[in-house]
């Protein structure tokens, strides 16, 4: 097993925006992250591979503040992070934003509600500018994410919307948000073969929005495709970094499966 | 409806269903029992006997809509009229008085939201535990005694909370409306902008819809939830001193009847059962004619004895017609199970299931 960790480039200013450093998070006995160093660049969409239970998810959730991690420290945007105080909130006002698979988006509210939840416009007393936020949640259906038809408005459910367009909802509310990282977890799993492409090419409007993105994937094919470099993890360790356009989808999965058995 | 993405008639106008049967019912019973539902005493009772009950089910409404429930109510409404009856009675404390059985509701309240959110325990094992500790706590200090406040009416605690300000009117039904009707009002119309419009409001549905869509977007929800059952625990509190006053009288058991009529209320107004989904205007109309039953049994020339079996029984029907009415998946999970797959049901909710067909045509 080649121990590559990926040292945090240090060119000018802060071209990194998150960095881990000998991050390591534990379960009681269990330890769910090893050492983990790696920094991620503005302009990049960096895929994060690996089998189940390798940490991808338990990766993500420290470096947005959902989980806080046994010990490490966290840069953002070369700024330690103080990590006892470390929420999603705070990584939300540091442009970081997660779509999660499938628990991005509460199911019986209106879209418009779903944008806005967490950081409401609200006045002094805290009561909601109902009609402002429908006006922008209206403005991000149609510019950032592109749904002129199909009948959906900011007053719809999200229980009825596709699978695709859900992951269109969440990543044009990412974007909107400014984000300059943006986190994808398994965006594409368990949908149908149109809505993919539809997935596919709203990572690469992050990109081309001169944002970064890493992006979990299990297909290789779809993440092989869009991400700059792939960062493999195995059993909570970072194993490698590989460029797509080094390797095949192919080698990549053969690359993966000796993974597996070489140990 | 055209079919479509929008918003269902029910979502756009809030407590629709419930409107329509509230209106039914009471043309109903006005034309069974003219005698009772066309008088206008009929209508000051309710203004006293539904603050309350109104008051409980409006905090229920937020408890469930936030996909938790609450069972330990009743049992504010023993203690906290406990604490309000005997600073009252025994220490003439009055105003005091009030602000103690506050603060025991606020207590109450705290300890199921902690017992919940922070040490994770289900709400309905939870408050289970706490019903049975602080109505036991109510009967250990009352001693089971029972506190009549005689001469209660002349303190200006009574006159403020649930006095009568018409009283020197001239026609008997006016000068019996009480003023606990307004303040209930006034309570649950602020309820009801903080549960539409206010950012709290918004984090309930949003943890009932699901805890963890709502911590990844950057929710508290531990923090949300203990305000959820503060805030009933507190209205609890409010119930218990209405009730206390209005009768003059205090007894460990006063809140009993409250557990299912409260819960019957919010689930007959249209608030789901699974949470994420909460009205208030349901919750009103609910709790009226949850109210509305009993004066209409007997007027019907039925015991009191049915009054219990008849309030179930609507509560069943309702719970029963709202989940195959807002869950499509369900309904024709239903109907398949009946053999009766496609030929009812199948509208515009299901849009994405196969093309329904018509009513009419043969089955293979």
């Amino acid at each position: 097993m080649s121990e590559t960790a990926v040292a945090p480039r240090s060119d000018e200013g802060f071209d990194s925006i998150v960095r881990l450093e000998g991050v390591q998070k534990f379960f009681g006995p269990i330890q769910a992250l090893k050492d983990i160093s790696l920094a991620i660049g503005r302009n990049e969409i960096v895929g994060l591979i690996g089998d189940n239970g390798a940490g991808k998810s338990t990766l993500i959730k420290v470096m947005t503040g959902v989980l806080a991690p046994t010990s490490g420290r966290i840069f953002i945007r070369n700024k330690e992070i103080d990590l006892t105080d470390y929420s999603v909130r705070m990584a939300h006002d540091l442009s970081i934003e997660t779509v999660y698979q499938d628990k991005s988006l509460a199911e019986k509210q209106p879209l418009w509600r779903n944008f806005f939840v967490g950081r409401q416009i609200v006045n002094r007393f805290g009561f909601i500018d109902i009609k402002k936020e429908k006006q922008i949640a209206d403005q991000i259906l149609k510019g950032a994410i592109g749904f002129r038809s199909a009948g959906i408005t900011v007053d719809s459910t999200v229980s009825n919307l596709s699978g695709g367009e859900r992951q269109g909802i969440a990543i044009g509310r990412a974007m909107h948000y400014n984000a300059d990282l943006i986190i994808l977890d398994e965006p594409t799993v368990a949908l149908a073969v149109a809505e993919v492409r539809k997935v596919l090419d709203f990572v690469r409007r992050i990109k081309s929005g001169g944002r970064a993105c890493i992006y979990i994937e299990h297909n290789l094919a779809h993440v092989h495709e869009v991400a700059d470099r792939l960062i493999v993890l195995d059993r909570g360790r970072i194993v490698s970094e590989i460029k797509p356009k080094d390797m095949s989808v192919t080698e990549l999965t053969e690359y993966l499966i000796d993974l597996q058995h070489g140990t | 409806m055209p079919a479509g993405k929008g918003p269902s008639l029910i979502q756009r106008y809030e407590g629709l269903p419930i409107m329509i049967v509230f209106v039914l019912l009471l043309a109903l019973f006005m034309y069974m029992a003219p005698q009772v539902f066309l008088q206008p005493f009929i209508y000051t009772t309710f203004l006293s006997t539904l603050p309350p009950l109104l008051l409980l089910a409006v905090g229920l409404t937020f408890v469930i809509g936030a996909g938790e429930i609450d069972l330990s109510f009743p049992a504010v409404i023993s203690f906290s009229g406990f604490v309000f009856a005997i600073l009252f009675k025994e220490y003439d404390l009055g105003w005091l008085a009030v602000i103690a059985a506050l603060a025991s509701g606020v207590l109450v309240g705290l300890v199921n939201g902690i017992i919940i959110a922070k040490v994770g325990i289900p709400s309905f094992i939870a408050t289970l535990g706490t019903q049975f500790f602080w109505f036991g706590m109510a009967t250990v200090l009352s001693e089971g005694k029972s506190y009549a406040l005689r001469g209660a009416e002349e303190s200006s605690v009574w006159k403020w909370i649930v006095g009568r300000p018409f009283a020197d009117s001239e026609t008997v039904w006016i000068s019996q409306v009480p003023i606990q009707a307004l303040w209930t009002l006034i309570i649950v119309i602020f309820l009801w902008f903080i549960l539409n419009r206010h950012r709290f409001g918004e984090h309930v549905l949003f943890i009932g819809d699901s805890n963890q869509v709502s911590r990844v977007l950057g929710v508290d929800v531990e923090r949300e939830k203990i305000k959820v059952f503060t805030l009933m625990g507190t209205l609890a509190a409010v119930a218990a001193i209405m009730l206390t006053l209005e009768n003059k009288n205090f007894f460990g058991n006063q809140g009993q009847g409250y557990l299912l009529t409260a819960i019957a209320s919010v689930l007959i107004g249209g608030t789901s059962i699974f949470g994420g989904r909460a009205t208030v205007i349901g919750t009103v109309f609910g709790a009226i004619i949850i109210l509305m039953i009993e004066p209409a049994l007997v007027a019907a020339g039925l015991t009191g004895a049915w009054v219990r079996t008849v309030q179930g029984l609507v509560f069943l029907i309702s719970i029963i017609f709202y989940l195959y009415m807002d869950e499509p998946q369900r309904r024709t999970a239903f109907f398949e199970r009946m053999g009766l797959r496609r030929e009812f049901g199948g509208g515009s909710a299901d849009r994405r299931g196969a093309p329904a067909k018509t009513a009419g045509e043969p089955r293979t």
